[in-house]
């Protein structure tokens, strides 16, 4: 695709925009919002076209959609001029007559083949396209994007950077702010997140996606990108992003209650920033990696465990584990409460209420022991018991 | 004129013949205009609370952040916006419309069946409360969108049982409507009311009627399964089991894809009567209206996937179904192209009804562009599941159907009430509707484009704008349409205005007109003679 066809003329567009924005100002007399600038990677204020290409299959996408679009506005224009000028001619107030003729099929014939033709030319524009965003082999690197309520999980399966895997989720600051119904003008509201998918530029990426509970979708519109993440299911796409930075997306298949909620943003590193960045990642790793056969004590835990409930649970259990819709309380339950650790080991391990408390078991033996003790001496479960990693390890198998 | 007249006219008030009064007119009612009557105001009560949902949903976006309801109730809203408006508002409006019209322009006596065409009606009210009851059921209202997808469905509270089996009763009443229509349109056309010699709009509702019967009972299918996957232990589309969640994507489109069509034929047999009413020239084209109608019934049952690209089909599978989908813009391009030549060289006026249809063909082919644009599968991966679909849809129904609806209450609604509605009134609410239609639904194809996704409570900053704009847009349409109900609907069914001539468009055509207005309760009990068009009865 050449650089004319994938950028919009710019004079235009700024008169449009322009015009937009005092419009949009003049119906809300001056909201916050009027403070707030482009998101370079993600939205524009009052963008009125789709995002600046960053990869070769978005700049078809966007060249096919001003093609489209433009035989589509001149076909308009052509039948609705002959609509409009039949409106101001053939008038009874003007004095027409009205002519009988009420068949012909030569213009009945006319008007079947040309659309026809028009239609299959225009699926022949876009024929290439949709092979090429089905190709998904050759890839450089591959990565498994994994759909959760109401997060993203990304595990590094081929390529450089192999074995890298985390959870991506919204800056829990945003969510209050959007709880709190006046959330400050910034540039990323919604956007940004714990842990952005690193990736390098000018590589092939292949985006493997799945879920855990209900069907999500991975998308990212400056890639061009967007593909459903169906549990059970094993699903492909890709992208070669092909200028360094951020990009943003969010999911875009109604999930539950926090649909809203699970931003994707992605971070397009050259090549030897990328190999810095693994290796960064590598070496946090095996430090950070727990032994699970440590026997801990009770403050240490219960100290750990606040830190997974704040990065994991709070979503859904609130701080203070109180019971909110169809989110069952753990302050007072009778299963963080009981002597036998089991139940509540198993409801982590494997979900409960048919999906709606997910299955945590991608996180560690560690992790899930602490938040586990945490809970059983946090509000007012003061139970004193401690479930160690052992515990998870057992109840694995 | 005697084979036209009510028989029992001249003894009027015959209580021996005579049909029950009170509330016993309605529960018990068999006539097919009682029953198009409460069809009519079911589906209006129904625009209401479906319309009241939608403010709700727009209220909350009208800034970012939640300043009204908290995520699950806005996912609450748009699900039961969604259900309430097809199967509550748009299906019942037209089967009204079928209830009051098709008797009349074929020259029938009544519908086939009146005892089922009661039973019918009555069906939806249940259906009706438990859906909207839902809301006040443990854990609220169903907030897996209207399109219910699996695995979401199995998370739902019991109100989703609720409206799956609201949904069941309603898709029973459908397709008992159905099969009235077929059975009146096959059998009960006056002598020489060949098929070919039929108004459109009864050719519309023929077809339309086919395509409910072979399609209800796919999502009555595709429900049942659901609710087998949440109570007895199958797994059709529970991943936990080993079930397909794309196959009830499958399943619900294959229903859904001919349920728009469903939507939208009856319309443009509305808009075929009232175009040629007021350019004083016949239909052009009748023959290919019908035959153009026909190829977008079949070809709608090829498209389903469509809805689907980004569920990661093979490219086939998307090939095929992008070329199908593009496929129904030639039938449909020809309905336009034979609107505007019925247009050309006429003599118009521009009265409301006309001044719907012309609104009509102009805002719903805005509508079938993006359609066009959508159906291109690499740019819909692009816009799927974002506002730039929700635009779309909402150029199609509701600038489609609905006002191809408003057209035909405005066009028939004299001969129903016997009185003329106001002009002035009428137009008033076509153009604020008109306006206010725009400035609600423009403004997101902007925010499509950009990428903000549907069924979002809260959005980054940078849409807040357009987000702006449509709401006021939204609560200005909202408002209209009660004008409509104060000003134009109410006055006309207490009899406050003009009485209505017999026959109040110069140009109309066809059977409907050959009876006095308000029509009497009994109409053609006799079959009539017809002229040779069978636009007349002779005799």
């Amino acid at each position: 695709m050449n650089k004319t066809q994938s950028r919009p003329a710019k004079p235009v567009w700024q008169t449009m925009k322009n015009a937009a924005l005092a419009f949009g100002l003049a119906a809300q007399a001056g909201l916050a919002a009027a403070a707030v600038k482009d998101l370079p990677g993600g939205p524009a204020v009052n963008q009125l076209d789709m995002h600046p290409p960053a990869t070769a299959i978005a700049a078809n996408i966007h060249w096919l959609h001003y093609a489209v679009m433009g035989i589509c506005v001149v076909i308009f224009v052509g039948v609705f001029g002959v609509m409009f000028y039949s409106i101001l001619k053939h008038r009874k107030s003007v004095g027409h007559k009205p002519a009988n003729f009420h068949e012909s099929v030569g213009v009945e014939i006319a008007w079947t083949v040309i659309p026809f033709i028009i239609v299959i030319a225009m699926g022949a524009m876009a024929t290439r396209t949709v092979v090429a965003m089905k190709d998904t082999s050759n890839a450089d690197l591959t990565i498994k994007a994994t759909g959760y309520q109401w997060k993203w999980g990304y595990d590094y399966l081929k390529g450089e950077g192999e074995g890298i895997s985390f959870v991506s989720t919204l800056d829990n600051t945003h969510r209050v702010m959007s709880d709190s119904g006046k959330p400050e003008a910034i540039d990323n509201y919604l956007l940004k997140v714990d842990n952005p998918l690193v990736v390098p530029v000018d590589r092939k990426i292949r985006i493997i996606t799945t879920a855990n509970d209900v069907i999500h979708a991975w998308m990212v519109p400056a890639f061009g990108v967007k593909q459903d993440a169906i549990p059970g299911f094993v699903r492909d796409t890709w992208f070669r992003a092909e200028k360094t930075g951020d990009f943003y997306g969010q999911c875009a298949e109604l999930c539950g209650k926090e649909h809203a909620y699970m931003p994707i943003h992605v971070k397009v590193l050259s090549a030897p920033d990328y190999a810095k960045w693994v290796d960064a990642q590598k070496k946090a790793l095996a430090a950070k990696a727990d032994d699970p056969s440590k026997v801990w004590n009770l403050p240490d835990l219960v100290a750990r465990g606040a830190k997974v409930y704040a990065a994991n649970c709070v979503a859904c259990h609130q701080a203070g584990g109180k019971a909110v819709g169809p989110i069952k309380a753990l302050d007072g339950s009778a299963i963080v409460q009981d002597a036998d650790k089991s139940k509540q080991i198993a409801i982590l391990l494997n979900g409960a209420a048919n999906g709606a408390m997910p299955a945590w078991k991608q996180l560690s033996d560690t992790e899930i022991a602490a938040v586990i003790t945490y809970t059983k001496n946090q509000w007012s479960n003061q139970t004193g018991q401690i479930v160690q990693p052992a515990d998870i390890v057992a109840a694995r198998k | 004129m005697s084979a036209v007249l009510d028989h029992h006219g001249h003894h009027a008030d015959d209580h021996d013949h005579g049909h029950p009064h009170g509330w016993r007119r309605w529960l018990f009612a068999t006539n097919h205009k009682d029953i198009g009557t409460m069809y009519l105001l079911f589906s209006f009560a129904m625009l209401m609370i479906g319309g009241i949902l939608a403010l709700g949903i727009r209220a909350e976006l009208f800034q970012p952040g939640l300043q009204y309801v908290n995520p699950q109730l806005f996912n609450q809203l748009t699900t039961m916006h969604g259900l309430i408006m097809v199967f509550g508002a748009i299906m019942p409006a037209f089967v009204g419309f079928a209830n009051w019209m098709i008797p009349l322009q074929i020259g029938a006596a009544d519908m086939a069946f009146a005892r089922m065409n009661n039973l019918s009606f009555w069906l939806m009210i249940p259906a009706a409360l438990m859906l909207a009851g839902s809301f006040f059921m443990p854990g609220g209202a169903p907030a897996a969108g209207w399109t219910l997808y699996a695995p979401l469905t199995l998370q739902m509270g019991p109100s989703m049982d609720a409206a799956i089996f609201a949904l069941h009763i309603l898709g029973a009443s459908s397709i008992m409507g159905s099969i009235n229509i077929i059975v009146t349109i096959l059998n009960m056309r006056a002598p020489g009311m060949t098929l070919m010699k039929m108004p459109l709009f009864c050719w519309t509702w023929l077809i339309t009627a086919y395509l409910l019967i072979a399609v209800m009972p796919v999502l009555a299918g595709a429900i049942t399964m659901t609710l087998t996957d949440r109570h007895f232990g199958t797994s059709f589309f529970n991943p936990a089991g080993g079930g397909d969640p794309v196959m009830y994507q499958h399943i619900f489109w294959f229903f859904g894809h001919p349920e728009v069509y469903i939507m939208i034929l009856p319309a443009f047999g509305i808009v075929s009567a009232i175009i040629p009413a007021f350019a004083r020239k016949p239909l052009f084209g009748y023959a290919s209206m019908v035959y153009a109608t026909a190829s977008i019934a079949i070809l709608s049952f090829i498209v389903w996937a469509h809805h689907m690209y980004t569920t990661g089909m093979p490219v086939t599978g998307q090939l095929f179904f992008m070329y199908a989908t593009m496929l129904i813009a030639v039938p449909t391009g020809v309905k336009i192209f034979n609107w505007i030549a019925t247009m050309w060289r006429g003599s118009m006026t521009f009265e409301t009804p006309m001044l719907w249809s012309v609104g009509f063909l102009f805002v719903f082919t805005m509508g079938g562009f993006t359609g066009l644009i959508l159906s291109m599968a690499p740019i819909d991966i692009n816009l799927q599941d974002t506002y730039y679909v929700v635009a779309h849809f909402h150029y199609v129904l509701v600038a489609g159907s609905l006002y191809a609806l408003f057209a035909g209450v405005y066009f028939w609604g004299p001969k129903w009430t016997g009185v003329m509605y106001n002009e002035t009134r009428g137009k008033i609410h076509f153009w604020g509707s008109l306006i206010f239609f725009n400035i609600t639904f423009f403004p997101m194809h902007f925010l499509g484009l950009a990428g903000m996704p549907r069924r979002y409570a809260d959005y980054p900053m940078q849409f807040a704008d357009f987000n702006a704009v449509a709401t006021v847009g939204a609560f200005g349409f909202g408002l209209m349409q009660v004008y409509f109900f104060v000003y134009v609907v109410l006055p006309m069914m207490r009899g406050q205005g003009e009485p209505a001539p017999q026959k109040p468009w110069e140009a109309a055509e066809g059977l409907e007109w050959e009876v006095p207005s308000p029509a009497p309760w009994h109409t053609f009990e006799t079959p009539p003679k017809l002229n040779a068009a069978a636009t007349k009865v002779v005799g």
